[in-house]
């Protein structure tokens, strides 16, 4: 369970890195962030909510069956769109919106 | 590597900037003019259990229910051995705290007559994703409250057996923290990664509990003699396999039984409904052969596999993901489960700090809270925001009159040292990682993990023993190149101080009480003439001495004995 952070997107804002539970995220030397503790990642997607440049894109490890998919998020007001990107490109988008509670 | 010290001084230190602790320096601003610490090894916006969201408030007195009814349930769901006073007391403010939350800002779902919606028999319907921002955002706004993140807390100051602060450091700087204080809360949390996970290659932090819970809360309290409870209701839970989500979303939203392969619902078999039943039938249903077991959903409407998704995705996305990358869904196949490696928290089971009903522990001037503090299980969240408040209010009843006081400097002296001597860059033979995945199998096949089916026996429990001592004398030599590592370090080092005294209290109750969750299989059976009652232990001069403590019922007021 890990993220992969996309070099080129990011803008060196330095938002993700204050955010992880586990500050597993550093700054490379140019601002940018990297993942220096890929495998202490716990999956809480936290850093990807805090990118507005969906620079930081989440996925289910191999051992987990994992299959190359990924998942970031978009705000929209009240709305956060969650997207999942499968190896094709295919994109499934699922939309919350935040002021109502969950059926479950 | 040589720190520079910096010194702080405040009312308040409230050490761990989740759930409790958030909610505890917010009551003291509310109901006072004192000043806060809070100091939190990552950073309070998503630090915790609650980095992800929640998907329900699991402790709420609905319509119909009273805090003798929540009483009555965690009495049963424990077999007879809780705290009643620290249950009662907190049941007694699940609402208000509960107000408290919507207040800020958090959404719950409410009826027509404006009573919120119940989920369950103590479940109310919530959009928990932002829970944790926030209750950060309420302490960030309160001007008496300041908050050091990234600052790793190891021990307490301690003086005349009194608590007046903390030492730390900064995991970004080359900075020692001594923080002296009129009163500290431990706010930590309790400890995840002391056995082998279900994942242990490549995603061994996915994990059900908060893998940055090390149980640092617990260790500071038994390196400083305090008298801890319950240790051996170790938790486990049952979670969905591989993304090691909550099937209580599953189970109860849409109301889908456990069965075994051949799609038989084994549960009742086994008799009462008991959490910790639950985990165990499913490990005898495996152990008979016939797992895999699996929470019955398919069949389920296209319009329930939807709310599934999102409820999901607002506290566990990786279930989400792992459904739609798969491109089956619940309503197509079941969702297969399995139990987790077991955990030391006390907001789900009796593991913490003995202490009183005022949540004092044992050390003057020290408070506890939520998963640190013992004897109360199913705290959940707002268990733990209402231990926060009954902690901070009695910090306020104990501050007044009260100066700051000092420690000796040759005190802070050697303890400076003793961090200085981690930052080396001398090459050696053992990392933290080797000692942690030694401690993680050791703890696995001897003190009864996930490969032992959770069971384990005197004689192993003795391997164990040896074992995690050698791993602490070995841990001495550990070496940091940076002030990050040098957490990591902290964080093992304080993990075997957890399982030393996690195996000692395995060691002594001398019977099954709760199957899976302390299943000793030379004591195979319940024994209520000799166990019903606390083992406790404190740490002293090397030593673990065992103190069996009695109930303490409902209206007691517990005060401890100094």
């Amino acid at each position: 369970m890990s993220i992969a952070i996309d070099r080129e997107k990011c803008t060196a804002c330095g938002l993700c890195r204050q955010v992880c539970p586990g500050s597993l995220l550093y700054s490379d030397g140019q601002g940018k962030t990297f993942i220096k503790y890929p495998k202490d990642c716990w999956g809480c997607t936290s850093c990807v909510k805090e990118c507005h440049f969906k620079a930081i894109k989440y996925f289910l490890g191999a051992d987990m069956g994992g299959k190359g998919s990924t998942l970031y998020t978009k705000e929209e007001g009240n709305l956060m769109h969650w997207i999942i990107v499968d190896f094709e490109g295919k994109e499934k988008i699922i939309t919350i919106d935040k002021s109502k509670a969950n059926a479950y | 590597m040589n720190l520079e010290t910096k010194t702080l001084k405040t009312d308040v230190l409230i050490i761990g900037g989740g759930t409790s602790g958030c909610f505890a320096a917010i009551t003291i601003a509310e109901s006072s003019k004192a000043k806060v610490i809070i100091a939190e090894k990552s950073n309070i916006k998503r630090s915790g259990c609650l980095a992800a969201g929640v998907n329900a408030l699991n402790a709420y007195i609905v319509k119909g229910q009273t805090p003798e009814t929540y009483l009555e349930y965690v009495r049963n769901d424990s077999e007879g051995l809780i705290r009643e006073d620290l249950v009662y007391t907190m049941s007694q403010r699940l609402n208000s705290v509960t107000r408290k939350i919507e207040s800020l800002g958090l959404v719950i779902q409410k009826d027509e007559s404006g009573e919120y919606v119940s989920r369950g028999v103590r479940n109310i319907k919530i959009n928990g994703e932002n829970i944790k921002p926030i209750l950060a955002e309420a302490v960030e706004k309160t001007p008496q409250i300041t908050v050091l993140n990234r600052i790793n807390i190891i021990d307490y100051i301690i003086k005349d057996n009194k608590a007046i602060g903390a030492y730390g450091f900064s995991i970004d700087e080359n900075i020692f923290y001594v923080i002296y204080s009129k009163a500290v809360i431990c706010a930590t949390g309790g400890a995840a990664g002391l056995y082998r996970p279900n994942n242990p290659g490549y995603s061994r932090h996915k994990m059900w509990y908060c893998p940055f819970n090390t149980g640092a809360g617990y260790a500071m309290g038994i390196r400083a003699g305090a008298e801890m409870t319950t240790f051996e209701m170790r938790f486990i839970a049952l979670r969905c396999k591989d993304t090691i989500a909550p099937t209580g979303t599953i189970a109860q939203g849409v109301k889908a039984p456990q069965v075994n392969s051949s799609g038989e619902e084994y549960e009742k078999s086994y008799g009462a409904n008991k959490t910790f039943m639950r985990m165990y039938s499913t490990v005898e249903e495996n152990k008979r052969g016939k797992g895999p077991c699996f929470l019955k959903t398919s069949g389920i409407s296209k319009e329930e596999e939807e709310e599934l998704f999102k409820a999901y995705l607002n506290m566990a996305p990786a279930q989400t993901l792992m459904w739609v990358e798969k491109g089956m869904g619940p309503s197509q196949e079941n969702v297969e489960i399995e139990g987790t490696e077991p955990y030391i928290v006390g907001g789900h089971t009796g593991s913490g700090y003995w202490v009183d009903t005022k949540r004092s522990t044992t050390i003057e001037g020290l408070y506890a809270a939520g998963d640190v503090a013992g004897g109360s299980p199913q705290k959940y969240v707002t268990g733990c925001f209402a231990e926060g408040e009954i902690a901070a209010l009695s910090t306020l009843d104990y501050i007044k009159g009260r100066e700051n006081v000092d420690v000796d400097n040759n005190e802070i002296i050697s303890k400076l040292n003793e961090v200085e001597n981690f930052l080396n860059e001398e090459a050696v033979i053992y990392s933290v990682e080797d000692i942690e995945d030694g401690m993680q199998k050791i703890m696995d096949q001897y003190a009864g993990g996930i490969s032992q089916g959770y069971a384990y026996s005197q004689g192993k429990l003795k391997v164990a023993r040896e074992r995690i001592d050698e791993l602490l004398e070995l841990s001495k030599g550990l070496k940091a190149q940076d002030m990050h590592e040098l957490m990591l370090i902290f964080e093992v080092v304080d993990r075997l101080f957890v399982c030393k005294i996690l195996i000692k209290h395995l060691e002594e109750r001398k019977e099954t009480r709760w199957r899976s969750f302390q299943e000793n299989i030379d004591y195979p059976q319940k024994d209520d003439a000799n166990f019903l009652r606390f083992i406790n232990s404190r740490y002293e001069k090397g030593q673990i001495r065992i103190i069996l403590r009695n109930l303490v019922r409902r209206d007691d007021i517990y005060e401890h004995r100094h």
